[in-house]
């Protein structure tokens, strides 16, 4: 097990190492470093300005050099001018060897986010917090719901409940967010309806949570993945449900509850615990959109405002972000499956 | 307790039907029968003939599609047809009980045994859970499965299929049932496996008193196991009677032609070979009128089989042997049967294909960081065997013994660690199939065992022949090939019209047919035939069989068969290698090594195949545990672990000693430590009463 943990860690940290890489090779292209330099210094600079900015700023040197200061395993650039050493690592107004030589993501430093004038680390760690509460409460509401749905209708198939409840997912889960986002806002919370039940907007949500403010931004997200899950547990509940075992416990003498929640559900259960798991990387896909919407100023609304605004300190912080958040993910529905599933042993 | 004259079980002419949106399948049709307290009732029949949807009408188990439409079954005088929900579930498990054909299948994955086995009496007895758990370690020991404590603790898929099996013996046994179907409970296992489960079984059954209703397509097997037998065809029973009476005295043509299909001792493929059914087995909807055997049949009449519905009549003299045949008092039973065009033996000529200390060691893979040794699987070890032009030569042994890896080996899937293969004097063992050229590969051929599998569904069936002419590189032109494609669909008799069929339009025996086409397309000189037959059924096998060793006489072809089927084995081959656990442990001409002196192996697997004569007796020897993994093979000869002859071994030879594959008469060779004396002193195994 230990063998088995440790191999995945490794092969964990080189595909973030590559997927990182990527992701800097992207924002840090030229046309982008381009803007970020006229951003930074001014708009009307010439091509030779910009190039010297680039120059002075550390970002003509060799991508790879680049990519490994931004990570923390090469030294920060210095640049000597006027008698003036500044360099990446080097905060305005101290002197060179007041500052590590190394710093990177690695060292806890995650560069400095141009929109919000902020370290990138900070506002990460508190946007992530805000997203996180939304996040739990999704799966809270998701998971069991999606589980329940899909054990139902896949505990007969074909039944009447089965078609509704299929019906239903395959609704849920081929309505994008942005579309069931703005239904559910039209008819619970807009004058049109006049039900007024929840608000159409969740900043209040920042400050305190409440029913009111939290639960359309909830169930937007959650409808979409609910359908998908339990689309995916009826399979698998359906296909346990036909399998030879099955029908020795009904052969038992074992009534239909307890076929259904002793012999079928844990083995129904194995297929969609990937799924879900899955669902973690996707569910920050959709809490771009519905952060937006809802005005939540979470991670999805950061990684917006990143993107639009050329800040690619942000971004690289957020797809560092990303990138942990598949991995462990993944990394958990392995060994979660494991346990679930007797037949595989790790040796 | 209900006294001896009431039935367990009265079916009395149940009819069951499938309905599918378009029409009604009618699955099971007419059927009676009867199995009073104690007794064993066999249901035999080919695939297809309705014998495990009775048993699933019995438990009213026949999902939502099926239907009991006619008939009733009685249980104990209860009719169970009528019954309510609630109560099936107090009579199923606890009255009667199912053993399955898969027992890995059968057993809940996610589920320790203990607690598969405690909840039988959980549901239907108000026992504690400490009590279910004692009653579950109590019936591991009945069913003689060592080290029961850790047998509760684990999983299923932690057993041997044997175990399994035994599982779900136990499972069935837990609240000591009155009836116990078994459907086909042995076909997943080994023979030397299924000798003991058999033997449990009928151990068991008689300590409690139990009936049995046994489901089975093996005829052996059956007379085995039960008392009284029901034949059924294409969804009706044709024959029952008590076993020996109607083993001894067959009153209803397919029962007959059943049997005259079957290898049993005596047939021999040159003077007495098996006689194939005609024709295939009729779909459900397209049953003919009157008698559903009647197409196939050799006494058939026009205007009175197919007339009218034909009733089960009084057959023999014996009480309760009925035959649903409407000329059962006209037919002459005993007439010998029509003599199939019997054949000259082919003299075998040159050798073809040689082994010799034929090695295939497969490394186990360590860890990617170095966790854990590599181990060896030793799958084949110092074969040694030569195969002349036109002969077969068997080669026989359990699951696991290697004879697929020797076939793979020999096919060029896999490559020799050690030894020589020979074929017509150039050494192949290291060549992989895709170094072969194509001379070496249309000279060298497989049948598989599995026809559905190995066709491609989305090909017709001419174009496939076609694709092998060309990878063979026979044929000046597309059309030359076209013709070679048909000649090749009359060599293994199928109408040329098949050509262009997709495999999903033909039934199993016709697809093994074309895919021995396939395999002689080139004009092979060596087959190696891997259970050409054993996914057919008995009626199709003969014909199949026989196919084989016509095209073999033809074109002087060696046939390596592999096979565990040790009846048709005795009929086809001229000679016979036997494995075990990678190792040839005896080697010799068919009547050498079917008869004494054997290797201790080769007794007991002769043993243990039920022969379906009443006029043979057979000695049991039953085999204790399972074959030992080839990842762990015992030190010594591989069969110390399990053989009985062990003891008159001095010292501790077979523990520590490989013995030598040694001669004993002729090219007659065992590898065993026993003297040749004590060889001599064995029996023979069957032997067949004068007629």
């Amino acid at each position: 097990m230990l063998n088995f943990l440790l191999r995945r860690i490794l092969t964990m940290v080189a595909t973030a190492l590559v997927l990182t890489f990527v992701v800097f090779w992207l924002t840090n292209l030229p046309p982008n470093l381009e803007k970020l330099a006229k951003s930074e210094g001014n708009a009307r600079m010439t091509d030779a300005e910009v190039t010297s900015w680039l120059d002075r700023n550390g970002h003509a040197q060799p991508l790879l050099k680049r990519y490994g200061e931004w990570l923390g395993v090469a030294p920060g650039w210095t640049d000597e001018r006027d008698g003036v050493t500044s360099g990446r690592c080097i905060a305005r107004g101290t002197l060179p060897e007041d500052n590590p030589a190394f710093c990177g993501v690695l060292q806890g430093y995650w560069g400095q986010s141009t929109v919000f004038k902020a370290p990138v680390s900070e506002i990460i760690a508190t946007r992530l917090g805000l997203t996180g509460i939304l996040m739990f409460w999704v799966m809270v509401l998701m998971v069991p719901s999606a589980l329940l749905i899909g054990i139902l209708a896949g505990m007969r198939e074909g039944s009447r409940l089965d078609r509704v409840l299929s019906t239903a997912s395959i609704t849920t889960t081929a309505t994008p967010e942005y579309v069931s986002g703005v239904i559910l806002i039209v008819v619970f919370s807009s004058s049109m309806v006049g039900l007024k039940w929840f608000k159409g907007t969740a900043t209040s949500a920042m400050d305190g949570i409440t029913f009111e403010n939290f639960f359309l931004p909830v169930l937007t997200i959650a409808l979409y993945g609910m359908g998908y899950i339990a689309r995916m547990t009826r399979a698998s509940m359906s296909e346990v449900m036909t399998a030879q075992y099955i029908r020795t416990a009904r052969l038992k003498g074992a009534s239909f509850g307890r076929v259904v929640v002793r012999h079928a559900l844990r083995n129904a259960l194995i297929a969609p615990f990937t799924v879900i798991m899955l669902q973690f990387p996707w569910l920050l896909n959709g809490v771009v959109i519905v952060e937006t919407l809802f005005n939540f100023k979470g991670f999805g609304w950061t990684l917006v405002q990143a993107a639009g605004n050329n800040d690619i300190q942000l971004l690289l912080g957020c797809s560092v972000v990303a990138v942990v958040v598949v991995l462990v993910t993944q990394a958990m529905s392995d060994v979660g499956y494991v346990l679930l599933n007797p037949r595989i042993r790790v040796s | 307790m209900t006294d001896a004259q009431t039935p367990i079980l009265e079916i009395e002419n149940l009819s069951i039907s499938f309905f599918t949106r378009s029409r009604e399948i009618p699955a099971v049709m007419d059927f009676s029968c009867k199995v009073m307290p104690g007794e064993a009732m066999g249901l035999v029949g080919e695939s297809g003939c309705g014998k495990s949807t009775v048993a699933l009408g019995v438990m009213r188990d026949l999902g939502r599609n099926g239907r009991i439409t006619g008939g009733s079954i009685r249980f104990k005088g209860r009719d169970i047809t009528t019954m309510g929900e609630r109560e099936l579930r107090g009579l199923r498990g606890r009255e009667i009980a199912m053993i399955y054909q898969e027992p890995m299948a059968s057993l809940n994955p996610a589920m320790k045994v203990g607690a598969q086995l405690a909840e039988v009496p959980l549901i239907h007895e108000k026992i504690g859970k400490a009590e279910a758990w004692a009653r579950a370690r109590a019936i591991i020991e009945d069913v003689r499965l060592p080290d029961p404590d850790r047998i509760l603790q684990a999983w299923p898929h932690q057993l041997s299929g044997g175990q399994q099996q035994r599982i779900v013996i136990a499972m069935a046994l837990m609240s000591r049932p009155s009836l116990l179907i078994l459907d086909e409970p042995t076909t997943a296992l080994d023979v030397t496996v299924e000798a003991g489960i058999v033997d449990l079984v009928r151990d068991l059954a008689e300590k409690h008193g139990t009936s049995m209703l046994f489901i089975s397509h093996n005829l052996g097997l059956v007379m085995d196991v039960c008392d009284r037998l029901c034949v059924m065809y294409s969804g009706e029973a044709v024959e029952t009677g008590d076993v020996v009476e109607v083993f001894s005295e067959m009153r209803h043509p397919y029962t007959q032609a059943l049997f005259r299909s079957i290898p049993l001792p005596g047939a021999d493929k040159s003077a007495r070979p098996l006689v194939a059914i005609p024709g295939n087995f009729p779909l459900p909807h397209e049953r003919p009128p009157g008698c559903n055997f009647g197409p196939r049949c050799d006494y058939f009449v026009a205007g009175r089989c197919d007339a009218q519905e034909i009733p089960m009549l009084p057959a023999g003299g014996a009480p309760r042997h009925n035959s649903r045949c409407i000329r059962v008092d006209e037919i002459d039973w005993d007439a010998p049967p029509a003599l199939a065009a019997t054949a000259e033996p082919v003299p075998p000529g040159e050798v073809v294909i040689e082994a010799s200390d034929l090695r295939k060691y497969y490394e186990t893979a360590p860890g990617m960081f170095g966790g854990g040794t590599a181990k060896i699987v030793k799958a084949n070890e110092q074969i040694d065997f030569s195969a002349r032009a036109g002969e077969t030569l068997a080669i026989v042994g359990e699951s696991g013994c290697g004879k697929s890896t020797l076939a793979k080996v020999l096919m060029g899937l896999e490559v020799a660690s050690a030894g020589t293969v020979t074929l017509n004097g150039d050494q192949i063992q290291q060549l992989p199939v895709e170094k072969r050229g194509p001379a070496l590969i249309s000279s060298l051929q497989m049948v598989f065992q599995n026809p559905f599998d190995t066709l491609n569904p989305s090909m017709s069936i001419g174009a496939q022949i076609i694709r092998a002419l060309e990878i063979f590189q026979i044929g000046s032109s597309a059309a030359d090939r076209h013709d070679r494609m048909l000649k090749l669909l009359d060599l293994v008799k199928l109408p040329r019209e098949f050509a262009t069929r997709k495999p999903r339009q033909l039934s199993g025996g016709q697809k093994q047919r074309v895919g021995i086409a396939r395999a002689f397309a080139g004009e092979a000189k060596v087959v190696v035939a891997d259970e050409p037959v054993s996914a057919l059924d008995v009626s199709v096998q003969a014909a199949v069989t026989d196919l084989l060793m016509e095209i073999q006489r033809k074109n002087r072809t060696t046939l390596l068969f592999i096979s565990h089927d040790l009846g048709i084995v005795r009929y086809l081959s001229d000679r016979v290698l036997v494995m075990y656990l990678g190792h040839v442990v005896e080697i010799g001409t068919t009547a050498e090594v079917f008869s004494p002196p054997f290797h201790p192996y080769t007794e007991a697997l002769l043993s243990a195949v039920p022969v379906a004569d009443p006029r043979v007796t057979r000695k049991r020897i039953v085999l204790q545990g399972d074959i030992p993994s080839a990842m762990n093979p015992p030190p010594g000869c591989p069969f110390q672990t399990r053989c009985r002859w062990k003891p008159l071994v001095p010292g501790n030879l077979c523990e520590t000693v490989v013995p030598e594959l040694r001669p004993i008469a002729g090219g007659h060779r065992v590898k065993c430590h026993l003297t040749d004396a004590q060889l001599a002193t064995m029996e023979p195994v069957i032997e067949v009463a004068a007629e």
